[in-house]
């Protein structure tokens, strides 16, 4: 393909955008709500996913000591943990050592302690690694039953429902999308429609005189991938003004939770929606061309 | 040049538009299609530059099948032969220029071929003077010489015309005429599908008259009409 052949394509794919500036506004704005569903879906499923692996990766079980057992017992104990074949680390927990801890944790909200005076609420624990992490509930059922154990506790229930959250997101998101998405192909074809309808004799007139029929289309394909890419452009700034705010409010009210801001994430939402409205646009023009332009 | 070999076109609808037709046209020649409304000389036309395909029978333009051929190679056919219409089918938001350029930019040609190849099939068709004019201020004549003036621009081999005088008052249909005996002095075939009586029968060419989509005569220095014979 020619150089000026190129320049030709954009100029004429530009000149029908401004002519149905209305439609193309309409065709626009579907394509930027049905990609604002997929980016806050994607962005959801993706942060979640994100949690999901910080946490996993220091997932451990916690093995609770009844308050008053013995150091001899807890020594037991933990000996019989480190023994344990399934098990790669164990790291032992003073009493002492649990409350500082937790003070820091909390920071100005240590202040709760001091209603406690010196007595010291919690027990002596162990914290688990298990070799493998799918090991996790055999292994916290096999300690709950070691002797003076209290309670034990791992975070696969919230590791699962957090996946099991973010599929239903998923899935929400994608019937919704689908839907939009649907409408919004359907809006760039209607505009398409109208363009051809509007260049049906200089159509005719290029047919005649020997124009390929790539030539006679790419016009009107351009204009159905402009009008995704701009509708996926406005949805990525209503996204990421939105993220901005949702990601100050969550950590701020939910410091413990992880949130991506880094570029290449917010590159890598950027390219899935314009790659998405440019296949939406594309999919729309083609249905106009092989519907009504009969090259 | 054009070879047609038993050729049957049947409409969806199902008319019969041409029904077993066998000619040959040779190169340089000038054709004048005739016969009452209806009797497929415009169908026969689009057959040449595959408007239409054939129900049976083969078409051949320069010793290739037009009716197997495939179609990304249906421009390249189209490039070798020139449209003239009798409605002109002028954009009428273009001017003269920019009209006929569009059916060099459409053939990628180049910027410079351009800007010196529409000047001068506009010399020749006799409208230097009107290159920057839009068509609705030209007379019919002048937007039939514009229309033919873009059907000769990419140099066809073949111009084919389809009653390219039927809009236009007789002098203008004939400054028409004298205009396509120029084109096909410099070697351009030419196949006119017309009702024009007075000029078939001035110009003496060959004559091939078509009738209910048969060839019913066909001859080499024909008239408009059957000349009647001798009373026997
Ligand atoms: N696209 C079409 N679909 C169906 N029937 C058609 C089509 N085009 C032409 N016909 C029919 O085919 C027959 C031949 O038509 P054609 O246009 O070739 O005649 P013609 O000789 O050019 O007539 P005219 O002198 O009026 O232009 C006519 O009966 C016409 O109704
Ligand atoms: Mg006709």
């Amino acid at each position: 393909m020619k150089f000026r052949t190129l320049g030709y394509f954009f100029g004429e794919a530009f000149r029908s955008l401004g002519k149905n500036s209305w439609l193309s506004i309409a065709s626009i704005a579907t394509v930027a709500i049905s990609l604002l569903i997929l980016g806050s879906s994607v962005m959801m499923v993706l942060n979640s996913q994100y949690w999901v692996q910080t946490l996993a990766s220091d997932l451990e079980i916690a093995v609770i000591m009844d308050v008053d057992t013995p150091a001899g017992q807890v020594k037991m104990v933990g000996d019989k943990l480190r023994n344990h074949n399934l098990v790669s680390e164990v790291t032992f927990v003073p009493k002492a050592e649990a409350l500082t801890e937790m003070r820091q944790k909390m920071g100005d909200r240590g202040d709760y302690f001091r209603a406690l005076g010196d007595q010291n609420p919690f027990p002596d624990l162990f914290r688990v690694k298990a070799k493998d992490p799918r090991d996790m509930a055999v292994l916290a059922g096999e300690f709950q039953g070691y002797q003076r154990v209290e309670r034990v506790l791992y975070g696969q229930g919230v590791a699962e429902n957090l996946l099991n959250l973010s599929y239903w997101v998923r899935i929400g998101g994608l019937v919704v999308m689908g839907l939009m998405g649907g409408a919004a192909v359907f809006l760039i074809a209607t505009t398409i429609r109208l363009t051809v309808y509007a260049r049906r004799q200089e159509v005719g007139i290029m047919k005649s005189v020997g124009a390929t029929n790539w030539f006679i289309r790419w016009p009107f394909l351009l204009e159905g991938m402009f009008l995704g890419f701009f509708g996926s452009l406005v949805a990525v700034s209503l996204l990421f003004a939105a993220y901005a705010v949702a990601c100050h409010y969550i950590q701020t009210a939910l410091p413990f939770v992880a949130v991506r801001t880094d570029p290449a994430f917010l590159w890598q939402i950027f390219e899935v929606l314009a790659a998405a409205g440019v296949a939406i646009g594309a999919a729309g023009s083609m249905i106009s061309l092989r519907k009504y332009l009969h090259v | 040049m054009i070879q047609m070999h038993k050729v049957t076109k049947a409409y969806p609808n199902g008319v019969t538009a041409l029904d077993d037709v066998t000619v040959r046209i040779q190169k340089g020649s000038f054709i004048f299609l005739v016969g009452p409304s209806g009797a497929g000389k415009s169908t026969l036309t689009k057959l040449i530059f595959r408007e239409e395909v054939p129900t049976r029978g083969q078409v051949l333009f320069n010793g290739k099948s037009v009716n197997r051929m495939r179609a990304r190679e249906v421009p390249f056919l189209r490039r070798q032969i020139g449209v003239v219409f009798q409605d002109f089918r002028l954009l009428p938001h273009k001017t003269v220029f920019d009209n006929i350029a569009f059916a060099m930019k459409v053939v990628e040609a180049s910027v410079k071929k351009i800007r010196y190849r529409v000047p001068e099939v506009l010399e020749m068709v006799g409208l230097a003077t009107k290159v920057n004019v839009y068509p609705h201020q030209l007379s019919g004549g002048e937007q039939q010489r514009v229309c033919i003036a873009r059907a000769i621009v990419n140099e066809p081999l073949l111009i084919i015309a389809d009653e390219p005088t039927g809009n236009l008052d007789p002098d203008m249909a004939r400054e028409i005429m004298t205009l396509m005996l120029e084109i096909n002095r410099r070697g351009t075939t030419v196949v006119m599908a017309t009702h024009a009586r007075e000029i078939v029968d001035v110009m003496r060419r060959r004559v091939i008259a078509l009738e209910g989509g048969r060839i019913v005569r066909d001859e080499e220095h024909g008239s408009y009409e059957q000349k009647r014979g001798p009373a026997r």
